[in-house]
């Protein structure tokens, strides 16, 4: 990991100054397309993440960014394109295989379930059962444990908002259920993290705190996909930054190469890259 | 570990206290009324419980007859039907959904219970087998239109209990199966045995099994676990990683299952078999629901509160008969209930604002 120091003099501005010429994206996309009926959500979108790299994907509203996310992730059967996944080709029907790969992601609706408790919605659909026959045969699911490692999980990320795995979500703030939702991604992600505006109901504080996590995951070997409106937060945190306009990849830039300004001229299309 | 526990807790008197600090901060507890809404919100099956305390008490005071042994032991027998119904109903409304034909499912399977026993020489045990396997396929129908034909479950089921009514009729040619010609173990279900002095039946001993092992399935397994959640948001529980489609149809073929388990019941009370018996209990079953706390948006609701929801139903019918009120009183008093509980409903959930 301590290529993050060796800053690469490379030609090529897609590629993250971190990483080799020539290695392989973690997760990666070529051609992507999706439409909902006349609506092109997707329009041949490629899409490269690095081992090392957090990459922020921007773009204005109805750019398509949610929807590149959920066809990356398993929420959306892309109508054309491939998926890869280190190497391999990959078919997500459902969230639930892009999981079984290590792919852990914020939906933009945040996905949670408003009448059960912070660690319930935790281990939704990956429930801890006890051991034994009780577990094996009687399938009761083991609450003491999962509660137990849920408040561990949240202190290992340094949320400090959640501090009572037993609340229902809905007595939470925005903020708090959108912690929810990133300590979900960022305690089961082992490959990739995507988040789809994870700070858009934060506070500043709360705000620092996930782009910490952000960073943090990153530096223990975990690339993560971050979308967002934010474009301090997104100069602040990106390696490259993946410019998406009208359905279309605009760009790939990184903060080193462009600026704020330059970012959002290519973002509304009044200047290409 | 789990004496360990007991140890550290605090002492179970009222809700535990520290669990509710982050809630607090964003509820409304400024004033009683406030109080008193939070309370319900989070205890969903203690305005049933108070309702049907307080009519037990005042039915109590109106006429003496209503703790008489006997009419105890009718009203648990009015109740076991209902209440079994009630159990495939809370399942399918926990999910958002709603089952018109759980009267005619059961109907359906109590005709071929009994009638493949006394007309057709089944034995008796095959005779209930072959029940459950209409019970199961008719809940089966049921949520394979639900889900892959994507109809909303009120318009499957309205049709569906049209359907399953014609095939009772077509079936039994109408006519019914009188208890004498049923096999024993068929009408077990409406023997009684004393308990304390009150007459208690088989078929009671059965509802309540039920709802011992389904609270049990619904509080202690992640399938109970993702039948909430499909309820309280369908498209949240899809992305978290739930099979929404499988978890439904799993949902009507259980409800199927426990509504075969009804039908033998309806036969033990009944000491009979008839297409006719289910008309009213479609709509019972629902208002105990309903009365139990169970939100018809899904996602909220337990089973207990729906036996005390059917209780209700069944201590009100009977209060107001012992007091001498006419049929068409009850049935008032049971759309009271429903409006109320309704209401009631709307206004806790005003707590998530
Ligand atoms: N389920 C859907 N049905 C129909 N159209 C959709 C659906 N999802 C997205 N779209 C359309 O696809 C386009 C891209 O939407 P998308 O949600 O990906 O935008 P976005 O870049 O995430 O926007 P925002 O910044 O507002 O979140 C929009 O025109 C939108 O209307
Ligand atoms: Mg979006």
């Amino acid at each position: 990991m301590d290529q993050k120091g060796t800053k690469l003099t490379t030609t090529d501005s897609s590629r993250p100054a971190s990483t080799l010429p020539y290695t392989q994206p973690v997760l990666k996309a070529t051609g992507l397309v999706k439409t909902y009926g006349k609506v092109v959500g997707l329009d041949g979108v490629d899409i490269e993440l690095y081992q090392g790299e957090v990459l922020a994907v921007i773009g204005d509203n109805g750019a398509g960014k949610s929807t590149l996310i959920k066809c990356l992730t398993g929420a959306e059967v892309p109508d054309g394109g491939e998926i890869w996944l280190n190497g391999r080709q990959m078919s997500f029907k459902r969230p639930q295989d892009a999981k079984q790969f290590g792919v852990e992601t914020v939906y933009q609706g945040l996905a949670v379930s408003p009448a059960l408790d912070i660690a319930s919605n935790l281990y939704l659909g990956r429930e801890l059962r006890k051991p034994g026959i009780l577990g094996s045969v009687f399938r009761v699911l083991d609450s003491k444990l999962m509660r137990k490692n849920a408040k561990a999980e949240l202190d290992r990320l340094g949320i400090s908002t959640l501090q009572d795995v037993t609340v229902a979500i809905e007595n939470l703030s925005g903020g708090q259920r959108q912690a929810v939702a990133v300590a979900r991604a960022a305690a089961f992600g082992s490959k990739v993290v995507v988040l789809d505006e994870p700070t858009a109901a934060l506070g500043v504080r709360e705000t620092n705190q996930v782009l910490d996590l952000i960073r943090r995951l990153r530096d223990e070997g975990i690339p993560v996909i971050l979308v967002s409106h934010n474009m301090p937060n997104v100069f602040d945190v990106a390696d490259r930054i993946h410019i998406q306009r009208l359905g279309k990849r605009a760009a790939t830039i990184t903060p080193k190469s462009h600026n704020m300004t330059e970012a959002v001229a290519i973002m509304t299309g009044a200047a290409s890259a | 570990m789990t004496t360990d526990t007991a140890q550290t807790n605090p002492p179970p008197a009222g809700p535990p206290p520290a669990q509710h600090d982050l809630a607090s901060e964003f509820l409304d507890r400024s004033t009683p009324i406030s109080r008193l809404r939070n309370l319900l919100h989070r205890y969903p099956a203690l305005s049933p419980a108070i309702v049907l305390v307080v009519a037990i008490v005042i039915f109590g005071i109106i006429s003496p007859r209503f703790f008489f042994v006997n009419n105890l032991s009718l009203i648990t027998q009015q109740v076991a039907v209902v209440g079994t119904l009630a159990i495939a109903q809370t399942l399918v409304i926990l999910t958002a959904g709603i089952d018109l034909s759980v009267g005619a499912i059961m109907v359906l399977a109590s005709m071929v219970m009994a009638q493949t026993a006394a007309r057709n020489g089944v034995p008796a045990p095959l005779a209930l087998l072959l029940g459950l396997i209409v019970g199961l396929a008719a809940g089966g129908l049921n949520g394979v239109l639900v889900t892959r034909l994507k109809l909303p479950p009120f318009i499957v089921t309205l049709g569906t209990l049209n359907i399953f009514l014609a095939i009772t009729l077509l079936h039994s040619n109408s006519a019914s199966v009188v208890g004498t010609d049923i096999p024993g173990l068929i009408t077990w279900t409406g023997t009684t045995f004393p308990v304390v002095g009150v007459g208690i039946t088989y078929g009671v001993v059965l509802m309540l099994v039920l709802y011992i092992v389904m609270a049990f399935v619904m509080g202690r397994t992640a399938w109970g676990r993702h039948v909430y959640a499909v309820g309280d948001d369908k498209e949240a529980a899809r992305l978290t990683g739930i099979r929404v489609n499988r978890v439904l149809l799993s949902v009507y073929v259980v409800a199927g299952a426990i509504l075969a388990v009804g039908a033998w019941i309806q036969i033990g009370r009944a000491d009979a078999a008839s297409p006719n018996a289910g008309t009213d209990l479609n709509l019972d079953s629902i208002t105990a629901v309903v009365i139990g706390g169970t939100s018809l948006f899904g996602g909220r609701g337990t089973l207990w509160g729906s036996l005390l929801g059917a209780l209700i139903v069944g201590v009100f019918r009977n209060g107001l008969a012992l007091a001498g009120l006419d049929v068409l009183y009850q049935t008032l008093a049971v759309g009271i209930l429903v409006i109320v509980a309704v209401s009631l409903d709307q206004w806790i959930r005003k707590v998530r604002n």
